[in-house]
Formats: structure tokens, sequence, C-alpha cells
């Protein structure tokens, strides 16, 4: 029997502007601004190699980094997956009212749980970030 | 100087498996001294019968839609209430050593507090951790890198390889068969007895308690991860039960038509997980069918389970001539429980999940009181909740009991005012995992467990299953549908009704597996 493919979606609504949450997220190197849990990202063309609290390294392939449809697609390379796509959709819903969508798909799907779990954090820093600098 | 507390849990304990309690299998001396001299419960249930959710409900109080641990990897906030931080508010010195399990294990990101306090030490940044001021972890083994696996690691190297691997190859919980029998999530642990986990629970305790001054008041919760699975006790104790002289649960319909008619009665998911063809537990091991399940296999299960109850017993013992070392015998109340049961062969099932009767949700719950708040030694019969467990710790340290509890404090007797103005008890499942969605509600009340499924993948809102304990024990008739019994059965959807408690808002992600 092979192994379990997880496939989860999690999502904010961010009262903030969709070309400037992207503008952040479409940045490879400031994902530890806004995903809790990785310390440290390396970006060497397409290739971005990140650190977690954990002491973890996962190297990534981007696969999409699209500033006009606001579409983020990365590829944990890491052996541990069988397989693994993580998709950041910033979807435009008025001038300062976004949803920020993040799917994850993985084999195993224990992986792809957990890598949701952090996505969820991310998602609360980022409305944290863009709404807390509103209201500050 | 106030009374003492010592919170003691097991992890998926069965009430069959104590003595006291009608057991064969395990001797379990300590179990049913405590029960001779204090509160036996015939009927205590849990509000969930998977360990975030039901570990949530002890130290809040709160029943899981409230809690809003609503299944294993939805993480308990770290602002959730907390009865240790009630206590420690009070003035008790609170410690939480073993268990806990608010949080999620797996956390790659290292995001959960309790995950970090292994690296940070026994004493939490800012004083308090959920109430509890000095803090070691330990799980099933090596997962994790908590205080227990750091101590394995760090003086007992050679020790690690022992244990059963909880992930197969495919990183998904492992459905590998050891033992004599190829029972799944058996293996012979070469350990020495003195560095399992049941004994460093022991131990860290008693060094804990052994560091208190003598007036102290104190709250200890000491959580044991036995006997829950993998199974994968000690080499040198296994010998103490042969497995091949264990008979066979009550629960477990030898013949596979007879069990499989009995599954067939009850809500399809059942004998959909029997068959393999649907897991709702991820807790499972996924590859694993519990129709291959033999009897032999279950044999050798439990064997290995009552060993590891005997050695749970063992270390309460010692835990408890160390308090009466320390000449506080006394005052020390002493509670006895466990968070949920397990399936151990009946209905030819193993593990748990959604599958709310005794095997899951009759738990062992004893309440030794201190010996001077001379309270009298007696048996309650009627259901009590773990809900109740955090407003009977209020009660002990003369506390108020805070508006945010949902349960009253445990009776002491079947005539105890507590006793006779009971409510009936709530029990939730609700599981969402890769597209499969089950959601149970059930009650208990006067001899009746009723559950009412709510919409999900495998039900269309209009299942339940309705037992009379009296009649049938093991619960194999179904009477949901039974005309005979549609006053109770409406009666009881009423409570259900009534009891629904407030919802956590907003709902919190899963976000992680176990």
């Amino acid at each position: 029997m092979s192994p379990k493919r997880g496939s989860i979606r999690r999502q904010i609504r961010i009262n903030a502007n969709a070309d400037e949450i992207y503008a952040l997220i479409g940045d490879p190197l400031t994902i530890p601004t806004w995903f809790p849990g990785i310390v440290e990202a390396k970006v060497d063309g397409r290739m971005r190699v990140i650190k977690t609290n954990a002491e973890l390294e996962m190297p990534e392939e981007i696969l999409t980094n699209d500033f006009i449809s606001r579409r983020f697609q990365y590829k944990i390379t890491s052996p541990m997956f069988q397989e693994h796509l993580s998709t950041i959709d910033v979807i435009e819903l008025g001038p300062s009212d976004s949803l920020v969508v993040y799917g994850v798909d993985a084999v195993p799907a224990m992986f792809g749980l957990a890598i949701a779990g952090g996505a969820s954090g991310a998602l609360l820093r980022l409305k944290e970030i863009f709404e807390g600098d509103k209201n500050g | 100087m106030g009374r003492k507390i010592l919170f003691v849990t097991t992890d998926q304990q069965r009430y069959d498996t104590l003595q006291c309690n009608g057991g064969l299998l395990a001797r379990t001396p300590v179990a049913n001294a405590l029960a001779s001299r204090g509160i036996r419960y015939e009927r205590a249930i849990p509000q969930s019968v998977v360990c975030m959710p039901s570990r949530s409900t002890m130290l809040t109080g709160q029943y899981p839609t409230t809690h809003g641990v609503w299944m294993n990897g939805v993480p308990l906030p770290i602002d959730a209430p907390s009865v240790a931080k009630l206590l420690h508010d009070s003035g008790y010195r609170t410690a939480l050593i073993g268990k806990a399990h608010f949080e999620p294990y797996f956390d790659p990101f290292m995001r959960f507090e309790e995950n970090k306090q292994a690296r940070l030490g026994t004493t939490p940044p800012g004083g308090t951790h959920r109430g509890f001021e000095h803090l070691e972890f330990a799980t099933h083994g090596i997962m994790g890198g908590l205080h227990y696996s750091r101590w394995l690691l760090n003086e007992h190297p050679e020790s690690l390889g022992g244990f059963f691997s909880v992930l197969d190859g495919d990183f998904e919980v492992s459905a590998q068969g050891g033992g004599e029998c190829g029972a799944p999530q058996v293996k012979v642990n070469p350990i020495p007895k003195e560095w399992y986990h049941t004994d460093w629970v022991a131990d860290r305790t008693i060094d804990w308690l052994n560091s208190l001054n003598q007036d102290d008041n104190w709250f200890c919760w000491m959580s044991f991860p036995d006997p829950h699975h993998p199974w994968d006790p000690p080499e040198s104790e296994i010998s103490r039960i042969n497995w091949k002289d264990v008979d066979l649960p009550l629960g477990y319909p030898e013949n596979s038509s007879e069990r499989e008619a009995i599954l067939d009665a009850k809500p399809r998911h059942w004998k959909m997980w029997y068959e393999g063809e649907l897991v709702s537990n991820y807790e499972a091991p996924a590859k694993w069918v519990p129709k291959t399940l033999t009897t032999d296999q279950i044999r050798e299960i439990n064997a290995r389970n009552a060993v590891e109850v005997e050695l749970i017993d063992e270390a309460l013992g010692r835990v408890i001539k160390a308090i009466e070392s320390r000449g506080w015998s006394d005052d020390v109340d002493v509670i006895f429980t466990t968070d949920h049961g397990e399936l151990q062969g009946d209905f030819g099932l193993m593990f748990k999940g959604p599958y709310h009767v005794d095997s899951l949700m009759r738990l062992p719950l004893i309440w030794a009181p201190a010996k001077n708040a001379g309270i009298e030694p007696s048996v309650v019969a009627q259901p009590v909740g773990l809900i109740d467990l955090a407003p009977t710790f209020c009660k002990i340290a003369d506390i108020d009991t805070p508006d945010w509890m949902q349960g009253k404090s445990l009776p002491i007797g079947n005539n105890d005012a507590e006793g006779l103005d009971r409510s009936p008890v709530l029990t939730e499942w609700d599981s969402e995992l890769f597209g499969v969605g089950v959601h149970l509600r059930t009650i208990t009340r006067d001899n009746y467990v009723l559950t009412k499924y709510l919409k999900g993948t495998v039900h269309d809102g209009s299942e339940g299953e309705l037992y009379n304990l009296d009649e049938d024990p093991l619960q194999r008739i179904n009477l949901w549908d039974d005309a005979g019994y549609s006053a109770i059965k409406n009666e009881l959807l009423t409570n259900l009704v009534d009891l629904e408690p407030p919802l956590h808002l907003p709902r919190i992600d899963l976000v992680g597996p176990v």
C-alpha cells in the first residue's frame, strides 16, 4: 500500500492591498519575517534553503513567482518528501481587502499536515504584519 | 497547611485493567489500596476518546467544543484557562511530570511551547507554563525531543533503538508487527526497567517532591505515557504474564460471522474500518486492517498492556512511599485516572477512534482523599466525567470553582448532594482529516449511552447508537431504531441539545499530526 497523500488548504482574509501583501511573499528571502519557525533563508536562483527553529534545513525549489496573478509555488526537495507542492495565492477582494490562500500537497500526508500547520501560523503573522501596521 | 494533590494519569487505559475494577490480568495492589480507602467511580467518562482534547479537558475543566482542542493535532491555546494556574495563584507549588500533550509533538518549525521547553530545562520562562512551575515531559519512547528522550540520549544512548519505531519507512504510523505473533505495534525492548519512561516519571516526581518544603501545598500532575501503544515494555518484565495464558476479552466475539453481524448493526464507519476501507483516526496505523487481527495477537497485546499496567502500579507505589516518608500521608489527595480507553480486541478492533463504547469510554477513576479530610470510602455508580476533575481540585484546595469550568466536583458517594444532582455526561468526537469528516455526540445517563452521528463523510446525520448498559453491557445490540426505546431515545436526544457547550471561536486549525 502506498503512503497517503495529503492535500490541505488554509486561508485568511487580510485588510490590506493584495499587491503589497504579495510584494512580501514574492520576495523569497523575506520568509523568516512572516513564517513563524523559519529563522533563515538563502536563495540561489530558483533554489531556496530554509532553516527552521528546530535547526532543520529544508531545500526548496521555487516553481512559480508570478506578481501578476500573485501566485507563489514551491517544492520541498528534501528526500523525506516523496511529493510536495505548496501554493500561496493572494486574491484581491477590494482595494484594501485580500484573501490569502496557502495550499499544501504532500506525500507522506503527515508531513503535509506539519507544513500546513506552519502555514496557519504564517497566515496569522501576515495578518498581524499588515493589519498591525495599519492599526499602529 | 492545606491538602496536597497528587494527580496521576495514565494514557489509554481501560477500566477493566485494574483488579479493583474486576481486572484479571494485571496485579494492581497500589490502585486497589487507593480504591479501598477512597472513592472508586464505576462509570467515569472522558469528554473525548483521544489524548489532546481529553487532557485539555482535565486542565481547563471544559468540553472540547469550548476549549477548542477538537482533535489530536489541534493545540490548546497558551492562554487557555488552567486549573493549575488557579492553584499556583493560590499558593500551590505546581508540577507536570510525564506526558502533557496539549500541543503536537511533530514540530519541524519548533513552534510549540512544550517542545521548546524540553530544550530550556525544567523551569519555564516567565516562571510558569499553563500554571506549572516545574515541567519534565515524556512520551512513548523517544519521540520528539522531550526531557525523557533527551535524558535517554545523554545517559543511555545505547537504549534508544530498543523502542518501537512509531513511523514506518513512508513516515506513516507504523503497523509493524512484533512479539511472537506479529501483533501490530508490539516490540521486544531490551531497555532495563530502570530506564523505561514509567520509572523515569516516578523518579522525577519523587525528586521534585523531595525538593519541596514540608509546609508547601502542592499539586503534582504525574502523567505516565503507558499503557498507550506501542506495546514495548522492558524485555525483563514480559515474563510476568504469559500471553498464551491470556483469555480473549469478553468484548471479542470469536466467531467472525457473529462479529461482523454486530459491526453491521452499527453505523457504517465501524465495519468500514474493520475492513480497512476507512481510517478516521490517524493515530491508528493507516496500513493495518483490523480484520487481519488474530486471536493470538489480541492475547499478546493484552499481555503486554497488562505488564505496562503493573509497572505503572509499582511506580505509583514508590511515589506514595516517598510521600509517606515526607510525613505527608494524612495531607495528600491522590486521584488516579486516564485520558481514554483502548479497544484491545473488542469487536475485533484495536487502538481507538470514533467508537463511543465502554472500551474507550469507561475509565478507571479513583479518588483517595487526604486522610485528614475524613471522607468515608465508597463506590459511586453515577456517571461522572473527566470534566469534573478541575472543579474537584478546586474543592480540595478550598478555592471557589470559577464560572469557566463546566463540570462539578466529583461526588464522594451515591447519596452525596453532588452525586444526586448531576447532569448527564457528554462526550464529543470531531475529526476532519484529508477529506474524511466524522462527528459524534454522546450522552451517558441512567445506564444508557446514546450517540448521535452528525452529518459527515459517511454519515447522513440520521444514524446513531443506543445501548442499554444494564441489559447489554458489551454494547452489542444497537437500539437506535428500536421503537420500544423511542421515549428514552428522545429524552437523551433532548439532553444532548440542552448540554451543547459554547463554541470556541475562532475555530483552531489542525496544525500537525500527533
